[in-house]
């Protein structure tokens, strides 16, 4: 199986810290697979996937994202790379709220390049798919948390990345937008989306991922696949 | 209470200073420039003014010196004058006439005004003895204290001319008149005495006006005396408001100038200052609201934010002071040699006053936005930081975003509508940037200009003079002081024990003319004449053949071509209340001309009146150099070469002329313009530095989003440049106008100064070209302060500015 994902004896070191944040870790994940970490705080859950999104370089160790090893990239050319093959959603949305829901989704097409009028197109395309199009022309300070979060959601998916990572999608939203997002993100893993996710909420890793990885103290304490894909 | 004592509040602002390097440097600087550009502004106003206005109090000085024609008036009617309507008190008439004294070493003075009066106190014009005794008898003289001397002392005899036989007078004193009404003073009976048919005896009123401020109020008197006195009787005035300017003159050029740049500087500090710690309160809203968590009453909180604007503006503060102090000793020396007793130091109070103004305009301004702080209540304080903006800006960004520019590019085009305030801040510091750099460009130009226009006989390629420079007797005694001139050696005026060998003018011309390579050529010489309605000597440059190669610059008429014609400056026309068209009667030795106005010349040589006329109109005149100018291809070292073997053998000499330097308070204001233009664009760009810096702190999170979402570090740099670029054309298109309005404004008030208009090859210095450069320096000035934030900004770590809250 095509492997979207592989870690080769990765560890992370902060500076002041005695012990490294992660690793070493080996991992790999497949194509299409919807991986849930999970952990306690400190556990080395953001490390790892801010590894895996090239926004930080491992201490040692290869990190390998849909074919590429991108921990020797350059910045210039990790964030091409980002934009191209990553789509990322986070806790607290991370919208930019100067721009409208269809320009924050926009953003990431336009900055490849992507003509306006086709950026546009697949803007509306999302929206459609994530029930958002009434909201286009609002700003993201006047949704509620469940809707910023599709916003994110369809943001991330602009591209078409080989890889959506998401960072304690539910943390910040109340019961009902959290199974929104839920569904949100498992009917993505259905249609085959590679999903990383990382959460403390084990309800939403056991819903909508294949995988789950448990983190303690930056070593894997357990790796399993959960259950089918609903 | 005791917890926030002085203690806790000293520690919170220095850990604010200490962090905020940035806005603590720009505040800083910002301040020092300011002040140092006040102190130097206010000092030369104070040197340039107040000694003339206390002495010309102190002595009841006359706003008005008439000079009227005995034969045409009656002594009672010149008496009656005083009691004009507007006279509020008069003097005279006291006989007046001008003689060329010569020193006991037979060396002579310049052409002396002599007013016979009987003692030195009266209604008008109360003259300072400052040494010796007033005249009492004939035989005595009191003579003016700038000519006191080796061989001009109390007690030394003084021959009333060179002509043998002439009457010698004693010095019993020395005295000064601020009024300058005349250059000595005998008892009447001794005036009548030395009069003679070149230079009779006039009459001399003092006058003193309820309203003299202005130069329409002295015009409006002089038509009145005029027609009091009988008609053709009044021959000449002298008004108060030039001496004052001859007297004011040498610092006063500079003033208009330091005055600009210090208002330029006080603006922007005062913009920069604010904009800083308003910046830092709007950056701040979390930390004000931890510390009134944490206990700090909203007074502590004010007094802590000012505190962070007056810590860094008091160094700056201190520092401006002294490079003030340091910048105006240059300056000051110039004025030290007008008045002869000014110290070369700033006025204390100037060195006071200004530090205190610049440290209350700073608390003022760090007040408001220190206030706003105060009054933020602690929850409000604390969400505010947390909760996404809402509202301003986002127009702005849905219209540029449908620009067909990079999505980076429109971004950060639409960041400054965000924050509005803190944008306009940035325009504004970007606008006074770009007004001192093009006023200082259109400065300089103009001092060139000056430059260039001063010494029109450099323009010549050859000088062929009719004695040799080691003929030519030492200069005389020191004529300083406004109105006394230095008789030129080129002139002819030279005495002492040793006589030149002076050339026979018409061989030094036949040399000339024979002279292959010869262009053309016109005859020169220099000296003084006395004019009717003006006291003391007036220096002459008389012209043979056609001298239009060597004409001054002129504001206004033509330059001469023939005889009956003069050129004068500005201050001539103002003093002697005349106008291009007007006649003036005009004495070279014993020759009296009477000669049209033909033009108004500019002319920045100090406080002489220079005329230039022709030297037909004096028969007893000789050309004493020649200005030559040689055909194309011929090569001057080697025609001045051939020249003067032919007219050594007969006492004179000729020189290639080099091109002439340039004047060195000309050379000290181009540097002072250029420095201090320096200074206002650093702090410019310090300000944009420090928006930027703001807008960067504040925006990093959203940076962070951008660059997650595959943003590229030059995209970033990009967003960040872009964000002040539309600053930068703004305040060029709005900075470029105003500094061409400044120099528009300034450089007739600096000229007015020193006793001239300004002709257009001064005024008219810009180029298009060097317009749309210069505006274009607002761009520069806007992108090279955001270059270092922009550069952070795109180097900064994704994961970590993801954090940052």
């Amino acid at each position: 199986m095509h492997q979207v994902i592989e870690l080769e004896g990765v560890a992370k070191r902060y500076d002041s810290a005695d012990a490294p944040a992660l690793g070493p870790l080996t991992l790999s994940v497949a194509k299409g697979e919807a991986l849930a970490v999970t952990g306690p705080s400190g556990s080395g859950k953001s490390t790892l996937l801010n590894l895996v999104a090239g926004l930080d370089k491992p201490t040692s160790g290869a990190v390998t994202v849909a074919g590429r090893r991108i921990d020797q990239l350059s910045e210039h050319a990790l964030a091409r790379f980002r934009r191209e093959h990553i789509g990322m959603a986070f806790q607290f949305f991370n919208l930019l709220d100067d721009l409208t829901v269809t320009d924050n989704i926009q953003l990431p097409a336009q900055l490849t390049g992507t003509s306006r009028r086709s950026a546009a197109a697949r803007a509306g395309e999302l929206m459609e798919m994530l029930g958002i199009q009434k909201h286009a022309r609002a700003y993201p300070g006047r949704l509620s948390g469940g809707e910023r979060q599709r916003v994110a959601v369809a943001r991330a998916l602009v591209n078409r990345p080989a890889l959506l990572l998401a960072d304690e999608p539910t943390g910040a939203l109340d019961t009902s937008s959290g199974h929104d997002v839920r569904d949100l993100l498992t009917d993505l893993h259905r249609a085959g989306q590679t999903i990383v996710l990382v959460t403390h909420d084990l309800t939403l890793a056991q819903a909508c991922a294949s995988r789950t990885l448990h983190l303690v103290d930056g070593h894997v304490a357990l790796d399993s696949h959960a259950r089918a894909v609903r | 209470m005791r917890l926030f004592g002085t203690g806790a509040m000293a520690r919170v602002v220095r850990s604010r200073v200490g962090r905020r390097r940035v806005q603590t440097v720009v505040i800083a600087v910002a301040t020092m420039m300011a002040v140092a550009s006040a102190v130097v502004a206010g000092s030369l106003m104070v040197a340039a003014a107040a000694p003339f206005d206390r002495a010309f109090a102190r002595q009841q000085g006359a706003h008005i010196t008439a000079q009227f024609d005995p034969a045409k008036t009656s002594t009672a009617r010149l008496a009656g004058t005083g009691g004009l309507p507007g006279v509020t008190a008069s003097s005279g008439p006291h006989p007046s006439t001008a003689f060329r004294p010569v020193d006991r070493t037979g060396f002579p003075l310049p052409t002396l005004t002599l007013v016979g009066r009987s003692g030195p106190g009266g209604d008008v014009d109360r003259v300072d003895l400052k040494s010796g005794r007033w005249a009492q008898r004939p035989g005595e003289i009191v003579l003016d204290a700038s000519f006191e001397g080796p061989t001009i002392q109390i007690g030394a005899p003084l021959k009333t001319s060179d002509t043998p036989g002439a009457p010698t007078l004693s010095i019993v004193g020395f005295a000064v008149s601020v009024s300058r009404t005349a250059d000595s003073w005998a008892t009447p009976a001794q005036v009548d005495a030395l009069a003679s048919k070149g230079d009779p005896v006039t009459s001399q009123m003092l006058y003193r006006f309820d309203a003299a401020s202005t130069k329409e109020q002295i015009l409006a008197s002089r038509k009145k005396l005029a027609a009091s006195a009988g008609p053709g009787a009044l021959l000449g005035t002298q008004s108060w408001l030039d001496t004052k300017r001859v007297a004011d003159q040498g610092a006063a050029a500079t003033v208009p100038f330091m005055m600009a740049f210090g208002v330029l500087g006080i603006v922007m500090s005062v913009i920069i200052v604010s904009s800083v710690i308003s910046g830092a309160v709007g950056t701040s809203l979390r930390r004000i609201g931890i510390l009134k968590a944490i206990g700090f009453t909203p007074g502590e909180v004010v007094r802590a934010y000012v505190a962070q604007a007056l810590i860094p503006a008091g160094a700056g503060i201190a520092l401006g002071a002294v490079l003030g102090n340091l910048l105006a000793v240059p300056l000051l020396s110039d004025t030290a040699a007008v008045y002869g007793t000014v110290s070369l130091s700033v006025a204390w109070w100037v060195d006071v006053t200004v530090p205190a103004a610049a440290l209350v305009i700073v608390g003022l301004a760090a007040l408001v936005p220190a206030l706003r702080a105060g009054r933020l209540r602690t929850v409000e304080a604390i969400a505010v930081g947390r909760s996404p903006r809402t509202g301003r800006g986002q127009w702005a960004h849905r219209a540029i975003g449908l620009l067909p520019l990079p999505r980076a590019v429109t971004y950060g085009l639409a960041t400054p509508f965000t924050h509005p305030v803190r944008a306009l801040a940035m325009l504004l510091a970007v606008a006074f940037g770009t007004v001192a750099a093009t006023f200082a460009v259109g400065l300089t130009s103009s001092l060139t200009a000056i430059g260039a226009s001063q010494d029109p006989e450099s323009r010549a390629a050859v000088t062929v003079t009719t004695t040799q420079p080691n003929d030519v007797a030492p200069p005389p005694p020191p004529p300083v002081g406004g109105g006394a001139a230095n008789p030129s050696p080129a002139g002819g005026s030279v005495a002492g024990t040793h006589e030149p060998r002076v050339a026979d003018p018409a061989k030094v011309r036949s040399a000339i003319t024979s002279q292959a390579g010869t262009g053309s050529y016109y005859g020169k010489t220099e000296t003084e004449v006395a004019v009717a309605g003006i006291s003391g000597p007036v220096q002459a440059s008389l012209y043979e053949g056609d001298s239009r190669s060597g004409s001054y610059e002129m504001i206004s008429g033509r330059w001469i071509t023939g005889r009956g014609q003069v050129v004068v400056p500005t201050r001539f026309l103002e003093r002697t209340s005349t106008k291009i068209g007007d006649t003036v009667r005009v004495t070279y030795e014993k020759e009296t001309a009477n000669l049209r106005i033909v033009g108004e010349s500019f002319d920045t040589s100090g406080s002489e009146l220079e005329i230039h006329a022709d030297m037909a109109d004096f028969a007893s005149a000789v050309p004493s150099a020649f200005l030559v100018e040689v055909r194309p291809g011929v090569r001057a070292g080697e025609y001045a070469r051939k020249v003067a073997a032919a007219v050594r053998p007969l006492g004179g000499d000729a020189t290639a002329n080099a091109p002439s330097g340039q004047d060195g308070v000309i050379l000290i204001m181009s540097a002072m313009a250029v420095l201090l233009t320096l200074m206002l664009v650093s702090v410019a760009g310090l300000g944009v530095l420090n928006s930027v810096v703001l807008d960067t702190r504040e925006r990093v999170h959203d940076l962070g989003v951008c660059k997650a979402i595959g943003m590229t570090p030059w995209q970033v740099l990009s967003l960040v440049l872009a964000s002040v670029t539309a600053i930068g054309v703004i305040g060029g298109l709005i900075g470029v106008p105003a500094g061409y309005a400044l120099h528009g404004l300034v450089m007739p008030v600096m000229g007015h100064a020193v006793g001239t208009g300004l002709p257009s090859a001064v005024l008219d210095v810009y180029e298009p070209v060097q317009l749309l450069l210069l505006g274009l320096g607002g761009v520069v000035i806007a992108v090279l302060g955001a270059l270092i934030p922009a550069g952070w900004a795109a180097r900064a770590r994704t994961a970590s500015a993801l954090r940052t809250e």
